[in-house]
């Protein structure tokens, strides 16, 4: 128990940037728009953040600069891939390369800077709980947000009209267009969003996770975020157990190489992925199994005028 | 039209740069980091300032290229472009150095941290394992656990190398104390980083050191209330109260020298593996938390290895079965060092394959 309750809040910390990023992919996925730049975004919302955390001294400015941020970066892509018809896959590769390049010369003066980390905030009376409260009633404010955001987005999704829009939208494009609903003003929103919650997710890493600012300090989450979301076959709640998993398989290899337990590191690194391509292929055997949930128009293009 | 002018324009550009250069000696520096990675390249880069400063001269940079392909394209047009000496600083820009090399016979190649030289192709490296001695001295009389972390990056004998060096110091004071290794596969993950020295200091361990290049265990430590050695440059900032001492990679001296050499015509290939004795290998100032007699003690030891009266690798030493593999009196060759591959005693857990 000694050891069980600090590991469970380090996995905790570790899955929270996965589960920012992989919900927001998820709704952008859901209404049909593949976003590679994820990471790109992501790497944005970590360094607007953090200049704005050391501008302003606030972590609510910090955060709101971060979202913005991922907005921004957000809406660039949405305009190559909506407005201009560019393809989604390489549009967005370009993006992630674009923002680390691009966090890298606006981060030029803040390397070597410290920020003390993002404030803890014990909700009264169930903070005091034995086990339970130290887990998760002592928290930073976006842990609780990124919880929150989970049980918003089910909803949304499925016991909401303007979900339910979205995921036709996502399923068939053109019958969404045919009854009336505008696709490209559903896409640019959904993208939008996305670049929103990656924002927030770079925002946890350079405020809370790891609270300073290094080039590319991202190190592939973004990429982890997009495997989760085919891994939780595009589900919330399954989002927030995979975040959760691969967030908690992380850290446990740590520990387990700490007390000699001999697993090869390396073999650690591959499992977010190794479990992202056996998903692939359980789902990719039973094509009525993708049906039910996958975004049938994921990736591919719309013109109106079709 | 537009096209053309801008062509004449770089051609004419790219000629100046010809003709100026030849007058003048310039040097160049590949980095396969950021230079904002306030780490390894970081530490290059200073060295390259120190130059244009201390000379006056002219160099370029160009950063986060990759080993391979793509580092012999860069190389290529470096010494294509009218510098004199270039100074290549990863172990994987070996090659490609000296295919470069072999066509640019004028020009002078330094690589860092290699094994190949050519006639126009000199190597250098740092003794940063005598850094890691004085860490574990002061670990070993600090740690109240007597469970020291230690986060590494690869299992290459660079990396090896430190881990034994600190072992041994670190039991050499405190024959109880044991390190705990965990490898996070990565030289440069913040966050992965931070997450090791959680877990490692969950485990009991109270004094943190490393061999990856983010301040993020730094700021755990501090965080945390335990103590932390820095990586590659002065990291106090982060950890004002963990940090303990930190290892700083020099390269100024050495950079200096070398073109020095270049422009008096004395530069001739030569391999140089220099530490704590050329200034190489530096100490950053001891944090508060180290009281006198650990800083006099550290202090001794610092001074020992300059002068040569002290080895890191000097035997006793024993394996992590606790087999006599080097005799008192004796000590690790150099060219054992740079292949080492074994744990020594008190090292817990085992090298990943």
């Amino acid at each position: 128990m000694d050891l069980l309750i600090p590991a469970m809040l380090t996995i905790i910390t570790a899955a929270t940037p996965l589960l920012f990023a992989a919900l927001g992919e998820m709704v952008t996925e859901k209404s049909g728009v593949l976003n590679l730049g994820v990471e790109g975004m992501m790497v944005m919302g970590a360094i607007i953040g953090f200049i704005a955390v050391h501008a302003s001294g606030s972590v609510t400015v910090a955060i709101f600069a971060a979202v913005l941020a991922g907005i921004c970066m957000a809406a660039i892509f949405a305009l190559f891939v909506l407005t201009f018809h560019a393809s989604q896959v390489p549009t967005g590769l370009a993006l992630t390369i674009f923002g680390i390049g691009l966090s890298a010369l606006m981060g030029q003066n803040m390397v070597g800077i410290a920020y003390g980390g993002m404030p803890k905030i014990a909700i009264p009376g169930l903070a005091a709980l034995p086990v339970v409260g130290t887990l998760f009633f002592q928290q930073d404010f976006l842990v609780y947000l990124s919880i929150a955001m989970v049980a918003a987005i089910h909803y949304f999704l499925h016991k909401t009209r303007a979900g339910l829009i979205l995921r036709a939208v996502g399923d068939s494009h053109d019958a969404a267009h045919a009854m009336g609903y505008s696709v490209i003003k559903i896409r640019f929103m959904a993208i939008l969003f996305g670049g929103a919650m990656a924002g927030l997710s770079g925002a946890y890493l350079s405020l809370a996770y790891s609270p300073m600012w290094v080039e590319q300090m991202t190190a592939g989450r973004g990429w982890i975020a997009l495997a989760l979301v085919v891994f939780a076959c595009w589900r919330p709640v399954r989002v927030l157990f995979g975040a959760y998993l691969f967030g908690g398989i992380s850290i446990l290899q740590l520990h387990a190489q700490a007390l000699g337990i001999g697993i090869p590191s390396q073999v650690m690194s591959m499992l977010p992925y190794l479990a992202t391509i056996l998903v692939l292929v359980i789902i990719s055997r039973d094509v009525s199994k993708i049906k039910l949930n996958a975004p049938a128009s994921l990736g591919r293009p719309f013109h109106p005028s079709r | 039209m537009l096209k053309k002018t801008l062509f004449s324009l770089v051609l004419a550009a790219a000629l100046a740069v010809g003709t100026t250069a030849a007058a003048e000696t310039k040097a160049a520096f590949v980095y396969v980091g950021p230079i904002g990675d306030h780490g390894y390249s970081y530490q290059h880069d200073q060295g390259r300032l120190a130059l244009e400063k201390e000379l006056g001269i002219k160099t370029s940079y160009v950063e986060s290229v990759p080993e391979g392909a793509d580092a012999e394209r860069v190389i290529r047009q470096l010494a294509s472009s009218g510098h004199n000496i270039i100074f290549t600083t990863s172990f994987g820009f070996m090659n490609p150095t000296l295919k470069v090399a072999k066509q640019f016979k004028d020009i002078k190649f330094e690589h860092a941290t290699g094994y190949k030289r050519a006639d126009n192709v000199s190597t250098y490296s740092a003794r940063f394992y005598e850094g890691r001695t004085i860490l574990g001295t002061i670990a070993g009389k600090m740690t109240k656990s007597n469970v020291v972390g230690y986060i590494a990056s690869f299992p290459i004998p660079e990396v090896i190398r430190g881990i034994d060096a600190f072992t041994l110091a670190l039991r050499k004071v405190n024959p109880a104390a044991t390190v705990k290794v965990v490898w996070v596969n990565s030289w440069f993950d913040p966050g992965k980083e931070g997450d090791a020295a959680k877990a490692l200091i969950d485990q009991g361990v109270d004094i943190i050191t490393q061999h990856t290049d983010s301040p993020a265990p730094l700021q755990v430590a501090e965080s945390r209330g335990v103590y932390a050695f820095g990586q590659a440059s002065d990291m106090k900032a982060f950890a004002p109260k963990a940090q303990l001492t930190s290892i700083i990679d020099n390269w100024n001296n050495y950079y200096i020298d070398r073109v020095k050499a270049v422009m008096d015509g004395t530069w001739t290939s030569t391999d140089t593996w220099h530490g704590l004795k050329q200034g190489m290998v530096e100490m950053a100032p001891y944090g508060d938390a180290v009281p006198a007699d650990v800083r006099q003690l550290a202090d001794g030891v610092k001074q020992a290895i300059i002068d040569g009266t002290l080895h890191p690798f000097q035997g006793p030493i024993k394996n992590q079965k606790g087999e006599l593999v080097v005799k008192a009196g004796e000590v690790i060759s150099d060219a054992d060092l740079l292949g080492l591959n074994w744990y020594v005693e008190g090292v817990e857990g085992s090298i990943p394959k």
